[in-house]
């Protein structure tokens, strides 16, 4: 396996075929998050285009990210967005009329800014390859959080905070 | 005598202030009217106080004349003491010496300067004007004091004064004016006075008639005074511009001008017809005399004043005055007959023939006054100008006296009526002094010697024959026959006879007890308990209304009215007697003032009049005026005598018809002037004087025995001869409705102007006038509706709405991006974002 | 491996979030297709990471994670009390802020 490993072409080519594959699984999944009938299956569609994300974070040399996302995503928001819809949900299965009035707009505008952002990206990025790293040493992230990007590690703890509070709040029966 | 010298006239306080002489009077008005009536005497005393005060400055006026005048022939300005200066004998000139003019004395300030034409309000005195000055002073003095018994207890005594002493202040004004404009404006103070006295019992309908036609009648005589001024100031402006530095208003000026020889024939003539018209108005000559005898109406102290002694004369002294423009205008000095001569005469007939038929005392004197004034006007005409100044003189005071004496008889006789056939007669026991008065006032008036009427009507008369106008003489002499004869009439119906009516103490009880429960109020529609004198003037002469003879004191009832019922005629008291008996006397004295008869045996100088009277027609030379302060005394001429030989003045009075030569037939010298034409005058002859005289006796005898027989006896021959004989019962009706002149004016000529211009000033009101305003306002308001319609509503609305609705629609359109719907705000988000990088791409790669 | 890669596929992933939010009516799923956004950006910050080699795009990313975190919560407990409040979620119907 060191071999196959090491060897660039062929590494690179597991690469692709990998990021192809799960860039593939992911588009769809996200396409069946936006056009699903049914609720529950959009969110566990949303499910599958987090873990495809987390994938290709390994494949980005991001562990500690992509583990962070499986469990914050994965694990927490998803519960969360299911706990979100059962408690709104005057129904379960197939509901029809979950898209707007207006929603056909929306193809133009999401069509408009791809082909922009697309456009761009290959403009500029055109022949750029990715280097090989190896792991992300998480003492780099560390190292990064508690010195330079302190202040914004303690405002985000202060955000965390609120934002406990305020859903609490906010949810409450009061 | 100096003839080279300049003499220095002298002058005085006097004659250079004797402005003062108006204005006293003139401020006595303005405290009468404003305090007047919270003053103890309620106003009169002011009045007394004022005229007195003029008085004593026109005496001292007239004393300073008399020693100007001597003074221009002693070469000095000595001031002598008064008895002297008037008896020193005027040094007779010598041959070739011509007696100075006496230039009169000017002081005035500037009234009005605009460019060239500067003219000034002040005094101008000469011999004529302080003459006059001091008479009306007089005369008003001693008709205030009887007023102040006279009218006690009327309802607007203290307007009555305040009229009083402003119409003194006007003539004044009038007398003493220095240019024309100040003599018009005395003039037209004189006819408003004229005006509210005649009417100060105005609430009787008859008397304010009688005051609006004597304002009127007057008016259209007025007319010709303007008219007259503006013609000679446009015919002697340019002269007296050039010569004397003066301007066309300038009354020593126009002297000047007139006599110049360059003046304007045209000119001449027509100033002097328009001004000669205003003299007729004014002083009650055919054919303007109608509103003399309405004129009674007033109050009895009005009358003698006003209509008999000073207003009328207004018209004489305008003449008078301007003389020159007269002798010029109507050729007077050429013998030929003249519009002045030719209506004097026919005036003298015309009133002494009205006087027979009139049955109220104050109308007989009225007409008295018109034909007298007649005189005055013959004598002027003719050339005779000193005995017709001479006559305004003696008149005044025998005219002024038989009114206060008819105010006497009414007072206190025959109870305030003037009717002589109902309430008079049989008065000479019971009024001794009015009698007395009367009678010498009586035989003044027709010119019986010595009194004052014989010494100035006799010189008229004899003027007018030596002049050459043979027919005015008989005129003359025949008007003379009349006046004495009605005024028999008169005095026997008056104080003669059984005595009738109030004058017997008989007297309408219901009458009496109204009368006093009406003293002091205003009495509307009274005059029925007054019928029972007027109605007997109704029978007469009630085609003009003349109800109001009998009402002289009707509602001016003084406090001892009532009493007087119960105690018959009686004599009036001190405060009316003093002043008649005063005015008597001056009646006896007035005619010693100018003597001309006894000249050839005393000496000429006892002719005062023509000594400081006339003023003398001598050139003199003129000087540049030099123009000081303001009211300062101004110089015309030089007090030189000139060279220039008058052939009257030397050497005495020519014979009749003497020679015609010096200033009015030549013209002066270059560089002088000549201010007054030679007039001649008549040497008086014992014949003369015989002849007249003989026809007032013979008159005297003739009206005696008929009065006696006709209204004494009731001789039954004379008695309905009128009714008997058709021509005397016509002649007698033409009389009794005057001529039918008031006809002819009122439904004649005045229904005739004024009617059709009424009518046609009504139509244009209301066609013209009225139909211009509603159009207009039509108009307005239809350019208002349009204005509302279009650009209102349309324009300026709709620009009003349309921003408003442009911002509402806008903010309408902009609605739908507020829909409240968050996917829509997402799309907008992220598609104004897409956009957004579009266009940052392409700048930044291109 | 082309940088492209990634980057295409971020904003594949970013697009559809974009049409999600746009066109669905239910809150839950518009709060789901933000998160499919937050996402994307995630991917790309780790792409650029990777391309430079500092690893400063993953802590970005790392904060992005915790913030979403945060604000699902809160939203979730804001749409809890409109359902509560209205019935509905539907989000065409909650247009009170319509102007």
């Amino acid at each position: 396996m060191n071999a196959l490993i090491l060897a660039a072409d062929d590494i690179n080519v597991a690469q692709n075929v990998g990021f192809g594959i799960i860039a593939a699984v992911m588009i769809f999944a996200a396409l069946s998050v936006v056009s699903s009938k049914n609720v529950v299956h959009a969110a566990l569609w949303l499910v599958v285009v987090l873990g495809g994300v987390a994938a290709q974070y390994i494949l980005a040399a991001a562990e500690f990210v992509a583990v962070s996302q499986v469990l914050v995503y994965i694990g927490a928001v998803m519960v969360l967005f299911l706990f979100g819809i059962m408690l709104t949900r005057a129904q379960i299965g197939k509901e029809a009329g979950l898209n707007n009035r207006g929603w056909a707009v929306g193809i133009p505008v999401a069509v408009l800014l791809f082909g922009l952002l697309a456009w761009v990206v290959i403009d500029e990025f055109r022949d750029d390859v990715l280097p090989d790293r190896g792991p992300t040493p998480t003492v780099l992230l560390s190292d990064q959080f508690l010195s330079i990007y302190i202040v914004p590690f303690f405002a985000l703890a202060f955000v965390l905070l609120a934002a406990a509070i305020g859903a609490i709040v906010l949810a409450r029966k009061d | 005598m100096l003839a080279a010298e300049a003499a220095e006239l002298s002058t005085g306080w006097f004659l250079e202030n004797a402005w003062l002489i108006a204005l006293i009077p003139g401020i006595g008005f303005a405290v009468i009217i404003l305090f007047g009536k919270r003053l103890p005497m309620k106003g009169s005393e002011i009045g007394l106080l004022s005229m007195f005060a003029s008085l004593v400055l026109a005496t001292g006026a007239a004393i300073q004349w008399i020693q100007r005048t001597n003074s221009a022939s002693e070469g000095g300005e000595e001031a002598a003491g008064i008895i002297s200066s008037i008896a020193r004998s005027l040094p007779r000139a010598t041959e070739g010496e011509a007696e100075p003019f006496i230039e009169p004395v000017v002081h005035t300030w500037v009234w009005w300067s605009n460019g060239p034409l500067e003219f000034g309000i002040g005094s101008s005195a000469n011999g004529l004007a302080v003459l006059l000055l001091w008479l009306v002073a007089f005369i008003s003095f001693l008709v205030q004091v009887f007023s102040l018994e006279y009218v006690r207890g009327d309802r607007r005594y203290t307007h009555f004064f305040a009229a009083m002493t402003l119409f003194s202040a006007g003539m004044l004004v009038m007398l003493m004016a220095p240019n024309m404009v100040q003599l018009i404006l005395g003039w037209e103070i004189m006819g408003l006075c004229s005006f509210l006295l005649i009417g100060h019992w105005w609430e009787e309908e008859a008397n304010s008639r009688a005051a609006l036609k004597a304002f009127f009648t007057v008016r259209v005589g007025d007319v010709g005074l303007l008219v007259g001024t503006a013609i000679i100031f446009f015919g002697a402006n340019a002269w007296a511009v050039d010569n004397l530095d003066s301007n066309g208003f300038d009354i020593t000026a126009i002297q000047a001008w007139a006599l110049s020889g360059e003046a304007n024939t045209q000119f001449l003539l027509w100033g002097a017809v328009a001004l000669f018209i205003a003299a007729i108005g004014k002083s009650g000559q055919f054919p303007l005399h109608t509103w003399l005898p309405d004129a009674m109406a007033g109050p009895t102290p009005v009358s003698s004043l006003l209509h008999s002694s000073t207003m009328v004369v207004a018209g004489v002294f305008l003449v008078a005055q301007l003389y020159p423009v007269f002798w010029q205008g109507f050729n007077i000095d050429g013998g030929g007959l003249s519009m002045i001569a030719i209506i004097g005469g026919i005036t003298i007939i015309i009133a002494a023939l009205l006087a027979f038929v009139q049955d109220d005392i104050k109308k007989v004197l009225a007409y008295s006054t018109v034909s007298q004034l007649g005189y005055m006007m013959l004598g002027l005409g003719t050339g005779a100008w000193l005995p017709a100044v001479f006559h305004i003189f003696t008149h005044a005071f025998f005219k002024c006296c038989l009114f206060l004496c008819a105010g006497s008889v009414s007072h206190s006789a025959s109870h305030h009526s003037f009717d002589m056939k109902r309430d008079m007669g049989g008065l000479w026991k019971k009024m001794p002094f009015t009698f007395a008065a009367w009678i010498v006032s009586t035989l003044a008036l027709t010119g019986v010697f010595p009194f004052a009427g014989f010494w100035s009507k006799d010189e008229i008369i004899d003027n007018v024959g030596s002049n050459g106008y043979d027919f005015l003489l008989v005129v003359g002499l025949g008007g003379a026959a009349l006046t004495a004869m009605y005024m028999t009439r008169a005095t026997y119906l008056t104080f003669f006879g059984q005595p009738r009516g109030a004058a017997a103490g008989v007297f309408n009880p219901d009458e009496e007890y109204s009368e006093e429960h009406e003293m002091e109020e205003i009495s509307v529609g009274a005059p029925e308990p007054r019928s029972l004198s007027a109605a007997a003037n109704a029978t007469v002469d009630h085609h003009d209304g003349d109800q109001p003879d009998g009402h002289d004191g009707h509602d001016g009832d003084d406090g001892h009215g009532g009493h007087d019922d119960h105690h018959g005629p009686h004599e009036s008291g001190p405060l009316l007697i003093v002043p008649i008996v005063i005015l008597a006397f001056f009646a006896i004295i007035a005619g010693f003032a100018n003597p001309t008869p006894l000249a050839s045996r005393f000496g000429e100088d006892i002719e005062s009049l023509k000594k400081y009277v006339e003023p003398r027609p001598s050139p003199a030379p003129f000087e540049d005026v030099i123009a000081t302060g303001p009211g300062e005394s101004i110089t015309l001429i030089d007090g030189r005598p000139s060279a220039f030989p008058s052939a009257d003045a030397a050497g005495g009075e020519g014979e009749e018809g003497a020679a015609k030569a010096g200033c009015g037939f030549d013209p002066p010298e270059p560089g002088t002037a000549c201010f007054f034409p030679a007039v001649s005058h008549a040497e008086p002859k014992f014949a003369k004087i015989l002849l007249s005289l003989g026809v007032v006796a013979g008159a005297y005898a003739v009206a005696i025995a008929f009065n006696v027989a006709y209204y004494g006896r009731r001789n039954k021959h004379l008695v309905g001869l009128t009714e008997r004989s058709k021509v005397l019962r016509g002649g007698l009706l033409f009389l009794e409705n005057k001529y039918y002149l008031d006809r002819l004016y009122e439904n004649g000529i005045v229904h005739a102007v004024a009617h059709p211009i009424s009518k046609g000033a009504y139509w244009v009101n209301q066609h013209v006038l009225d139909a211009t305003v509603n159009a207009a306002g039509a108009g307005a308001r239809r350019t208002g509706d349009w204005v509302y319609d279009n650009i209102d509503q349309k324009v300026i609305d709709g620009a009003v709405d349309g921003s408003g609705w442009v911002a509402s629609e806008s903010g309408h359109g902009l609605q739908p991006t507020q829909s409240g719907k968050v996917s829509q705000y997402g799309a907008l988000l992220f598609g104004a974002a897409a956009v957004g990088a579009i266009v940052l791409v392409l700048v930044n790669v291109s | 491996m082309l940088a492209v890669n990634f980057l295409l596929l971020a904003a594949a992933l970013f697009s559809i979030g974009v049409y999600g939010v746009i066109a669905r009516r239910n809150a839950v799923m518009v709060l789901m297709s933000i998160e499919l956004i937050l996402n994307a950006v995630n991917l790309n910050l780790i792409a650029f990471a990777l391309m430079t080699g500092a690893v400063d795009g993953q802590v970005f990313a790392l904060y992005v994670i915790a913030i979403a975190a945060a604000e699902v919560g809160v939203g979730l407990a804001m749409v809890l009390m409109i359902y509560r409040n209205r019935r509905s979620i539907a989000l065409d119907e909650l247009s009170e802020m319509k102007g």
